[in-house]
């Protein structure tokens, strides 16, 4: 097997521990799970986007052979379950009773011997609808007279969620209006979706006699999730059990709380069986967690110098029919008022309306870091807009006025403070690599021949690691995880961890932070995860805040039974505590080297009868919670060749060049991978991915065919570099990374095909940059503005 | 009801099933053979993919009534005597994977590739690839992997072992 | 996970078994080949068979060969065998070109020709190839066989001339030398149906050309045929300008829809572009040493 164990420490590309389940076939997924007499589940859903329930028959499929209960909305109000609470303090349907408010929404659930039966009696059960008009678009979701989506919300009137802002609007007016250039833009950031390739599911066993609930569910947030059925269904939380077993991806799809599983839960309830529910995939592209659906305006004021001096936006977020969005309460819009990005500014402010429309909730979701995602395209749309409009070029325009380093920690006007960087030095990196000059050059002599390849830029700043817990909380728990670690008596060592791998590899990374931390082996650290009995409160892998918040979590922890180590290494070494170092993964004596234990030693004397001083207990053991006092601030630097065929729209990413700095990196190996995907993330929103919706509310992306995803063909072999600033607060200096990819990349891509296009008075496209979008912006700019 | 024979990873398992038992659920809830996944129902991600005879399928969407009398491999037959396939050990070996959601569909036709070009261009790789999903890796390490596996060639490898050393065998 | 509605299932050991099972199992009985376009559907409950006939065994629809001056392809021939087929791709670079690019390489390994061509779909590459090349399609009936052109097999989306009880076993196609052919397609995505695409079989005499055809998909041509840009070429000279014409009658004549796709603006130009890129290759494969013009982005 593997050892991590060298000179250096245990960090380093460690390969990982959970591979070896995985590539013989024997993870275990959520439908692989098999309970004796376990039933199936399936969900009837909405035909339509907008529609009054006038009635619900059920009682043919009831008279189903198979099966063995149909649940209604009724059957859920009888028990008070009809509706359950959203994690932005909304309420959602579980089954619909007044009306339907979005193609897919749940109406009713069947529970049958097997899962084709379930599907098959999915038939049998008649709804009838009185048809509504549907809102899709939020524009005229705002427009006097709309239909009011959310009637059943006591004195709602209109479809405004919330207003929301951020900023000195004041201040930001002056700057705007002494400035010499102020340039606009309006940005879509379209709806798209995180579509694990797993979907979501649960196996929901309800022990009627002791009141226990078990439950299998493709959980991000195990814990978090306890506390949410104990809120929602009524139990109470001793008796709850959630187990998360091995994640087919998650992205932020698999943070919420679906209808599905607390209809498996009431299944189980009125069946006394287990019961499985595995939504298929138009059921996880049409009703679960979505991403983005923000409608921006932005400016930005500079100098005719290229000074950038404001940032002015106001956005329309569409969070479907209802407020699902999963954020820090206290943050409506999430994390979007970091859209001053990486550049030293004068003033920003930015103003957020959220609106129900028919379509699915969510809103939050898709590895964007609470919303960072929508900021850094705006931001870095808006540089590039500005580089057009001064003829300047975008690297020298970003390089003139990132925030340098001696300016950190640095306040920005939005109210953030930035832990730590080196940006200049990082965006030199990626140019550097790139061969910026050459690519410019290169672009140069193609267009004298007709071919059109484009250089795009971002620079991108994070904030990841939520969060302090006086500022961020959801539905009240605040965001601190727990983390406990047992040595046992030979040395090998447990952590729990209140965080839940989706495929980052926990059960590696954390056991080389405790490695690193008490000088053993990797191999010799087991990490337990997923499991509410086995671990310790924490809410759980999103945001990019298992490193900086449970990863610190697992450093404090493993430090903690280090400095319980050292007063049993006192009392075997026959030296006071005061008089140890730890060195090379040893506690000695200082100035006596040859006099020293090792964890394994100190673990065997820790549980011996060798006599410890007054008030030591004995064992290793410790336990934590860590409280995270800022966020971490992760930063990249992407420069994205592109080649566009204008005669068809079609694009080609050519190279993708991305230097990250997310401060310490335990396993580089991982680090790059997860780096690897949200540049896959970036040439999929960029390019294709969309989930659209016709006039009548249906959804246009409800399936793989036309929810198109990368594949490895249009990913280019990315190319990465890095730079490593430490965070100044982090135990090990190390930062978030998981979706800095995805949060950098899309701006990039869409600013190198725009590049391509100056030729053509192309200044922007929405994305996805189909090759319908593309050849249209061509087509209708092309008319006298054509300089080629 | 039909009765079928489909000898699956080498052994002969005869079930009585429905016509329109898909594939993929014959394996997994029939013969417990839960390695192979299903992502998306279209034929558009591949987690399904295993051999039918000699060739890749889209399990979700074959009939298992159309594996009658056919042979089946699966990620669980990938290894051979107890040794892992050199794409298993490729794929652990360059990070290929990380949730393991697609990679045994990726394995699958990353071998019936190897089985096909044994040294594979890059691009090759891509295209061969290219009707499955990763939705973690951005498929470099994918790419990656099978190329590893290309360049150790047949034999068993444990993860983790120097490279080329294909000695000892482990338990599947 | 989608499931199918409760269906029969018969294995047909001969043609004639095929037939007669057919004739047995009445209106709602469905051949079922590679099963890669009517599984799917099945899923979705949008077809709901009573009985599946499936053809998988009868390795006498599995050929493709070149008889005298005629290639055969039977209808069980998987795309990746077509693809594979040296010849065919020699005599017709055209089938290569649609091959490479329909579905992913494990779908062609079991999607079949004649499956794809009976599901009729709009946005089916092979519709327009065989349109193209004017390819005869040979339908097996009880009574015997009936040959009819690929340009009048298609009755509209999803429908063929192949009526219940019958069965679509081979595909012929003529071939003549002095001949190139190229198939384009633009995709939002590998593996993606098509945005748009075209494809041009071209035969010379000298400088001027003897006979064409220009198939279209996706792009509302009836019968997947440019039949008017066709006329327009025959017995002009092969030139850009009257290549560049062809696709802009093409465009004219044909009927997009707008949908996710793209708006329908956008296929019309799609199919003048790629009539006139497919019509291009096609004239350098037809005579190498002829292609003089400078490359352009697309060509290939």
């Amino acid at each position: 097997m593997t050892t991590g164990f060298t000179a250096n420490g245990a960090y380093g590309p460690v390969k990982r521990k959970e591979d070896a389940r995985f590539i013989r076939g024997q993870g275990t997924f959520i439908d692989d799970i098999q309970l004796k007499g376990m039933l199936h589940g399936a969900v009837l859903r909405s035909p339509l986007a907008h529609a009054r329930i006038v009635s619900v028959d059920a009682s043919a499929a009831e008279g189903h052979p198979r099966v063995r209960a149909v649940i209604t909305g009724e059957t859920l109000a009888a028990r008070g379950l009809a509706w359950m609470p959203t994690l932005s303090h909304d309420v959602q349907a579980v089954l619909a009773t007044d009306k339907v408010r979005f193609q897919g929404q749940e109406v009713a659930f069947v529970v049958a011997e097997d899962r084709y039966a379930a599907r098959d009696a999915l038939e049998l059960i008649s709804v009838e609808y009185e048809p509504l008009a549907p809102v899709t678009d939020p524009v005229r979701a705002l427009a006097p007279g709309a239909p009011v989506i959310r009637d059943d919300l006591d004195g709602r009137d209109s479809n405004r969620i919330f207003d929301w802002q951020a900023g000195d609007k004041a201040r930001t007016d002056e700057v705007f209006a002494a400035a010499d250039v102020v340039v606009a833009r309006d940005l879509v950031f379209p709806r798209s979706h995180p579509a694990p390739l797993e979907t979501c599911g649960c196996v929901a066993d309800y022990d009627q006699v002791s009141g226990h609930l078990e439950l299998w569910v493709t959980s991000q947030a195990p814990h978090a999730h306890r506390t949410l059925f104990a809120l929602v269904a009524g139990l109470p939380e001793h008796k709850i059990r959630i187990i998360s077993p091995d994640i087919g991806g998650g992205f932020g799809n698999k943070v919420p709380v679906y209808p599905g599983y607390l209809c498996a839960v009431v299944g189980s309830m009125l069946a006394g069986r287990p019961v499985k529910w595995v939504e298929d995939r138009s059921e996880n592209l049409m009703s679960t967690a979505f991403a983005r659906d923000y409608r921006m305006r932005a400016e930005i004021a500079a100098t005719r110098e290229g000074r950038i001096l404001g940032l002015r936006a106001s956005a329309l977020a569409d969070h479907g029919a209802f407020n699902g969005s999963a954020q820090p309460a206290r943050y409506p819009a999430g994390f979007f008022h970091m859209l001053t990005g990486s550049y030293d500014l004068q003033a920003a402010h930015c103003e957020v309306t959220g609106v129900y429309t028919n379509k699915a909730p969510g809103g939050v979701a898709y590895a964007c870091s609470f919303r960072i995602t929508e900021a850094v395209y705006l931001t870095e749309r808006m540089v590039d807009a500005l580089a057009i409009e001064l003829g300047a070029d975008p690297a020298e325009l970003r390089m003139q006025n990132l925030i340098q380093p001696g300016q950190f920690p640095y306040t920005t006007v939005t109210g953030w403070e930035y832990d730590s960087g080196d940006y200049p030095r990082t965006l030199q990196a990626a140019l550097t690599a790139a061969g910026y000059d050459d690519l410019r050059r290169e672009q140069a002599q193609r267009r004298e021949h007709g071919e059109y390849m484009g250089i795009g830029l971002s620079f991108f700043t994070e904030a990841v690691g939520a969060g302090p817990r006086k500022h961020m909380d959801i539905l009240g728990l605040g965001m601190a995880d727990g983390a406990d670690l047992r040595v046992h008596p030979t040395g090998k060592a447990v952590l729990g961890i209140s965080v839940q791998t989706q495929g980052q590899g926990h059960e590696t990374t954390f056991a080389q932070i405790v490695a690193q931390e008490l000088g053993i082996s990797p191999d010799d650290v087991e990490v337990v995860h997923g499991d509410t009995d086995r671990t310790p409160f924490g809410l759980g892998t999103y945001g990019s805040r298992s490193t900086p918040v449970s990863g610190a979590a697992a450093a404090v922890v493993a430090r903690k039974v280090r400095d319980r180590a050292r007063i049993v290494a006192a009392a075997m070494l026959e030296a006071s505590p005061a008089d140890l170092e730890w060195a090379s993964g040893r506690w000695q004596v200082r100035g006596d080297p040859e006099r020293r234990a090792g964890i394994a030693e100190i673990a065997m004397a820790a549980h011996s009868p060798l006599e410890l001083p007054e008030g030591v207990e004995g064992h290793l053991d410790a336990e934590t919670v860590y409280n995270p006092p800022n966020l971490t601030y992760p930063y990249g630097a992407y420069v994205c060749v592109a080649d566009v065929d204008p005669g068809t729209g079609s694009v080609t990413v050519r190279r993708f060049i991305a230097v990250d700095d997310c401060g310490v990196r335990i396993n580089p190996m991982i680090v790059a991978g997860q780096i690897h995907r949200g540049l896959a993330d970036g040439i999929g929103m960029a390019l294709m991915q969309v989930l659209s919706f016709d006039e009548e509310g249906n959804c246009l992306g409800g399936s793989f065919m036309d929810y198109l995803l990368p594949t490895a063909v249009e990913c280019p072999a990315w190319e990465l570099g890095q730079t490593v600033t430490p965070s100044p607060h982090h135990p090990i200096g190390a930062k978030g990374v998981g979706e800095s990819a995805t949060v950098g990349s899309p701006a990039a891509v869409v600013n190198a095909v725009i590049d391509a296009l100056r030729p053509f008075g192309v200044t922007h496209i929405d994305m996805p940059m189909t090759p319908a979008n593309v050849w249209l912006a061509v087509h209708g700019a092309s008319s006298g503005d054509h300089v080629a | 009801m039909r009765q079928i024979t489909v000898t699956v990873n080498g052994e002969a398992h005869a079930r009585e099933v429905e016509p329109r038992l898909l594939l993929i659920h014959f394996l997994r809830d029939e013969l417990g053979l839960t390695g192979s996944h299903w992502g998306c129902d279209t034929s558009n991600c591949g987690a399904c993919v295993v051999w039918l005879d000699e060739v890749p399928v889209k399990s979700c969407t074959v009939l298992a009534v159309m594996a009658d009398g056919h042979r089946v491999r699966t990620v669980e037959g990938l290894a051979v005597g107890g040794r892992l396939d050199p794409v298993q050990v490729g794929f652990s070996e360059c990070h290929g994977l990380q949730c393991g959601f697609c990679t045994p569909g990726m394995m699958m036709t990353a071998r019936w590739l190897l089985d096909r070009s044994p040294d594979p261009s890059p691009a090759e790789i891509r295209e061969a690839l290219s009707g499955q999903v990763c939705r973690c890796t951005g498929y470099e390490n994918i790419v990656r992997s099978v190329r590893w596996a290309a360049e150790h060639g047949a034999g068993g490898h444990e993860p983790g072992e120097h490279s080329g050393a294909a000695t000892g065998s482990v338990p599947a | 996970m989608q499931v199918p509605a409760q269906v029969e299932y018969e294995q047909a050991a001969s043609v004639e078994h095929a037939l007669d099972l057919l004739a047995r199992s009445g209106p709602e009985a469905r051949i079922l080949a590679g099963g890669h376009s009517l599984i799917p559907m099945m899923k979705l409950r949008l077809a709901q068979p009573e009985t599946l006939i499936d053809i998988n065994g009868l390795s006498e629809l599995a050929f493709l060969e070149v008889t005298g001056d005629e290639l055969r392809i039977g209808a069980l021939t998987r795309h990746a065998g077509l693809l594979a087929a040296a010849g065919a791709g020699e005599h017709f670079p055209i089938l290569h070109d649609a091959e490479r690019v329909i579905a992913d390489p494990v779908v062609r390994e079991w999607g079949t020709i004649g499956g794809s061509l009976c599901q009729a779909d709009p946005s089916e590459d092979l519709s327009a190839v065989f349109a193209a090349l004017r390819a005869t399609m040979v339908i097996r009936h009880p009574a015997g066989i009936r040959t009819v052109p690929a340009r009048e097999f298609f009755t509209g989306p999803y429908e063929t001339v192949v009526a219940p009880g019958e069965i679509l076993t081979e595909i012929r196609v003529a071939i003549r030398p002095g001949g190139g052919s190229s198939y384009q397609k633009v995709g939002r995505r590998v593996g993606d149906w098509p945005v748009g695409a075209a494809g041009a079989a071209l035969w010379l005499d000298g400088d001027v050309i003897s006979g064409t055809g220009i198939g279209l998909t996706a792009v509302g041509a009836r019968h997947f045929v440019a039949a008017e840009a066709e006329e327009f070429l025959r017995g002009r000279p092969a030139t850009e300008e009257n290549f560049g014409r062809a696709g802009q009658i093409a465009a004219e004549n044909c009927q997009p829809v707008s949908d996710q796709r793209g708006p329908a603006e956008y296929k019309r130009h799609l199919a003048s572009e790629l009539t006139t890129r497919a019509l291009r290759a096609a004239l350098r494969r037809a005579a190498p040493r002829r292609a003089g013009g400078q490359r352009r982005p697309g060509d290939g």
